[in-house]
C-alpha cells in the first residue's frame, strides 16, 4: 500500500520518458498516451488524498534507509491537497493543449510530463535538498514550456525568467549549505528536532540561512520586490502553459507553509517565527502592487497575470499571521484561486483566437465569434477572482477576513483586501465591458473554429470553481484539519521513528 | 587553508554578482557561472575542510563528511545543464532581437558593424 506514494512521481516520469522517444510518432498517439498518463496521475493522487484524510503521516523511504539518513517522501493532508489540485489542473491544461497548442514542438508532452513530475516531487519530499532538486526539475521543464510556441516575443521574458531562477537556485544552495553546516542534516523532520537546540554563535548562521530560504521561496512565489518577472513571462506564454504555471507560484507558498511552521515554528526557541514579521507587510504590498498592475493592464492575459500576484499577496498575509484559522482559510483560497486563474488564462487565449487582429487587447473591436459562450466563462472567472458572492473566491476571502484576530493587523488586512477587491472588480468590469460589450462595425476574417477539446477543457475548469461552492463545507473541514496538522509539529517529527521494512515485518512505513 | 578558501569563494561570488548586473547576455552568463562555482565551493566546505581523509567510515581513524560531496555533485550537474540552456537562449535572443542586450533595447552602444566602419573609412 505504501508504494502508492511514489505513483504521482513515477507515472509522469515514465510517461515523459516514453514521450521523449516518441517524438516522431503520430500526434494523435502521443496525445492519447499523454492524456492517459495525466488521468492515471489524477486517479493516483485521489487515492492518496483518501489515504491522507485519516490524518496520519505516510513515509516512503527510498532504498529503505531509516530517516533521517535516506531521502523520504512524506504524504500528509497538505501534500495530498496540493497533489490533487495540481493533477486536476494538469489534466484540463493537457486536454486544452491537445486541441492544437501542442503542435510545433515534438517534445511538448515530454516537457509537460516532467513539469508535473517536478511539481509532485516538490509537494511530497521530506528533505530540503531533495526539494531543491524538485525545484530544478520543474524549472528546467518550465523553461522549455515557456519558450514553446515560436515567435520572438518570448525570448526576452524567457531569458529573464531563467536568469532569475538560476540566481534563486544559487541562493537556495547557499541557504541549504548554511543550515547543513550547523545542523548536519537536511531531513525536514530532523531539522525540526535540531534547530531548537542551537545556541550561541551558530544561531546567526542558521538565522541567515532561514532568511535566505525565505527570499528564495518569495522569488518562486513572486512576492513584491521579486515579482516583476512574472507578468511578462506569464502573459506571453502559450495558454495551457500559463494555466499550468498558475500552480508554480503556489509551489513557493507551499514551501513556506511546509518549512516555516515546522522548522522555524513556535517551538523553535530563539528562531521562532523567523521572517514572518517581514512576510505580512510584504504580502499586503504585493497585493496592492498586483491591483495597480491589473488596473493598468493592456490585455487580458496581462490582467490575469497580475491576478496571480494579487492572489499571492492574499494568500501569504494570513499565512504570515500564523494561526490555524488563517492557514485553513488560505488553503481554501489557494484551491479556488489556482483553478480560477488557470481558467481565466484559457479563456483569454480563446478570446484572442476569436477576435482577429485585436486579439486579447482591451480595446473596442468588431464583435468576436462565440461571444456568448466566452463572455459567460469570463464572467464566472472574473466574479470568482474579484471575490464576489456567490462564487468560491468570495468564500475564500471571507474566511481569510474572519480568521484574523482584532487589532492593527486586522485593520490593515481588511483594508487592503477589501479595497484591493473593489479595485480588481473595476479592472475586470472595464476589461469585460470593452472586450465583450462595446463593439464597432467591421469585418472580422473568419477565425479558425474553436474545437471541442479546447472549449470543453476551459468550460470544465471554470465549472471546478463553481463546484468548490457546492463542496465548500467538506473542503473547509479538510483545510482546517490540514492546518491543524501543519501546526502540530510532533506528528511530522514522528516520522523519524518510522519502522523500516524487514522481511518478517510486512507493514512498512505507516505511522499513526 | 580556511582563509584562502574563504577568499576564493568571496572573490568568485563578488565577480559573479558584478557580472550578473551587466546589461549584456554574455557577461551575465559568465557571472552566473562564477556564482555557481562560488556556491559549489561553499557547499563543499559545509562539511568542514580536511585534507587527506576518506569519505568512508571505517577505512581510517578519521573521515570526512561525504554528504556535501554528493550535494556538490548534484549541484554541478544541474548548474552545468542550466548554463548550457542559458547559452542557447542568449544565442536565440541575439538572432531574434538583433542584439545581446538583456532588455530587448535597440543596440545603442554596440561597436559599429563592418559595413559602417568601411563607410566611415571611405568618407574620410
Amino acid at each position: 500500500m505504501t508504494h502508492w506514494l511514489i505513483a504521482p512521481i513515477l507515472i509522469p516520469l515514465l510517461g515523459g520518458i516514453l514521450q521523449v522517444f516518441m517524438g516522431y510518432a503520430p500526434i494523435s498517439l502521443r496525445r492519447t498516451l499523454a492524456i492517459t498518463c495525466t488521468v492515471l496521475m489524477l486517479a493516483a493522487t485521489i487515492v492518496l488524498l483518501i489515504l491522507a484524510s485519516d490524518g496520519s503521516y505516510r513515509v516512503y523511504a527510498f532504498g529503505n534507509w531509516q530517516p533521517p539518513f535516506g531521502i523520504v517522501l512524506v504524504l500528509d493532508r497538505l501534500a495530498a491537497l496540493m497533489l490533487v489540485l495540481t493533477s486536476a489542473l494538469g489534466l484540463f491544461c493537457h486536454i486544452y493543449a491537445s486541441g492544437g497548442a501542442d503542435e510545433g514542438n515534438r517534445q511538448f508532452h515530454a516537457l509537460f510530463m516532467f513539469q508535473l513530475m517536478g511539481l509532485n516531487m516538490a509537494f511530497m519530499t521530506g528533505d530540503l535538498f531533495n526539494l531543491f532538486v524538485a525545484f530544478e526539475v520543474l524549472l528546467i521543464a518550465s523553461y522549455g514550456l515557456l519558450m514553446h510556441g515560436g515567435g520572438t516575443a518570448r525570448t526576452v521574458p524567457g531569458l529573464h525568467y531563467v536568469t532569475l531562477n538560476l540566481v534563486g537556485s544559487s541562493l537556495f544552495l547557499i541557504a541549504v549549505g548554511m543550515i547543513y553546516s550547523v545542523t548536519g542534516t537536511l531531513n525536514m523532520a530532523d531539522l525540526a528536532v535540531k534547530i531548537p537546540q542551537i545556541s550561541g554563535k551558530n544561531l546567526n548562521l542558521v538565522k541567515a540561512g532561514g532568511m535566505m530560504l525565505l527570499v528564495v521561496f518569495s522569488l518562486k512565489a513572486a512576492v513584491l520586490p521579486l515579482c516583476f518577472w512574472l507578468p511578462k513571462a506569464y502573459a506571453r506564454a502559450t495558454a495551457p502553459v500559463a494555466a499550468l504555471f498558475a500552480v508554480m507560484t503556489k509551489v513557493g507558498i507551499y514551501a513556506i507553509i511546509r518549512i516555516y511552521p515546522l522548522i522555524f515554528g513556535e517551538g523553535a526557541g530563539e528562531l521562532a517565527n523567523l521572517g514572518m514579521d517581514w512576510l505580512f507587510p510584504l504580502a499586503l504590498i504585493t497585493l496592492s502592487m498586483g491591483v495597480i498592475g491589473a488596473l493598468g493592464a493592456e490585455n487580458l492575459k496581462t490582467l490575469v497575470a497580475w491576478q496571480v500576484i494579487i492572489s499571492v499577496g492574499t494568500l501569504l498575509a494570513p499565512v504570515a499571521l500564523g494561526s490555524v484559522a488563517g492557514l485553513s482559510a488560505a488553503l481554501f483560497y489557494l484551491v479556488s484561486t489556482t483553478w480560477t486563474v488557470a481558467a481565466l488564462f484559457l479563456v483569454s487565449e480563446l478570446v484572442a483566437s476569436q477576435r482577429g487582429a485585436a486579439a486579447d487587447t482591451i480595446v473596442i473591436a468588431p464583435r468576436m465569434h462565440h461571444r456568448t459562450f466566452l463572455s459567460v466563462l469570463f464572467f464566472i472567472g472574473a466574479v470568482s477572482a474579484a471575490g464576489l458572492p456567490p462564487l468560491s473566491g468570495f468564500f475564500g476571502k471571507l474566511l481569510i477576513l474572519q480568521s484574523v484576530a482584532p487589532g492593527a493587523e486586522m485593520a490593515w488586512l481588511w483594508g487592503v483586501v477589501l479595497v484591493g477587491g473593489f479595485l480588481t472588480l473595476i479592472a475586470y468590469s472595464r476589461a469585460g465591458s470593452m472586450v465583450f460589450w462595446w463593439n464597432v462595425d467591421g469585418h472580422l476574417e473568419t477565425p479558425e473554429p474553436m474545437n471541442n477539446r479546447v472549449a470543453v477543457s476551459t468550460g470544465m475548469l471554470t465549472c471546478l470553481t463553481i463546484l468548490i461552492v457546492f463542496l465548500a463545507g467538506p473542503l473547509s473541514d479538510f483545510t482546517r484539519a490540514t492546518a491543524e496538522q501543519v501546526y502540530d509539529n510532533q506528528g511530522y517529527i514522528h516520522i523519524l521513528e518510522t519502522p523500516m521494512h524487514t522481511p518478517e515485518n510486512a507493514s512498512p512505513g505507516e505511522v499513526n | 587553508m580556511e582563509l584562502l578558501f574563504a577568499l576564493v569563494i568571496g572573490a568568485l561570488t563578488t565577480s559573479g554578482v558584478y557580472l550578473l548586473l551587466r546589461a549584456r547576455t554574455f557577461p551575465v552568463i559568465m557571472g552566473l557561472t562564477m556564482l555557481s562555482y562560488g556556491v559549489n565551493l561553499f557547499l563543499f566546505s559545509t562539511g568542514r575542510l580536511a585534507t587527506g581523509q576518506q569519505p568512508v567510515i571505517g577505512t581510517a581513524s578519521s573521515y570526512t563528511d561525504p554528504l556535501p560531496q554528493a550535494l556538490v555533485l548534484t549541484a554541478i550537474v544541474i548548474g552545468f545543464a542550466m548554463t548550457a540552456f542559458l547559452v542557447v537562449l542568449a544565442l536565440r535572443n541575439l538572432s531574434d532581437n538583433g542584439g545581446d542586450h538583456v532588455d530587448e533595447r535597440p543596440d545603442t552602444v554596440s561597436p559599429p558593424s563592418k559595413q559602417q566602419r568601411e563607410q566611415e573609412a571611405t568618407r574620410k
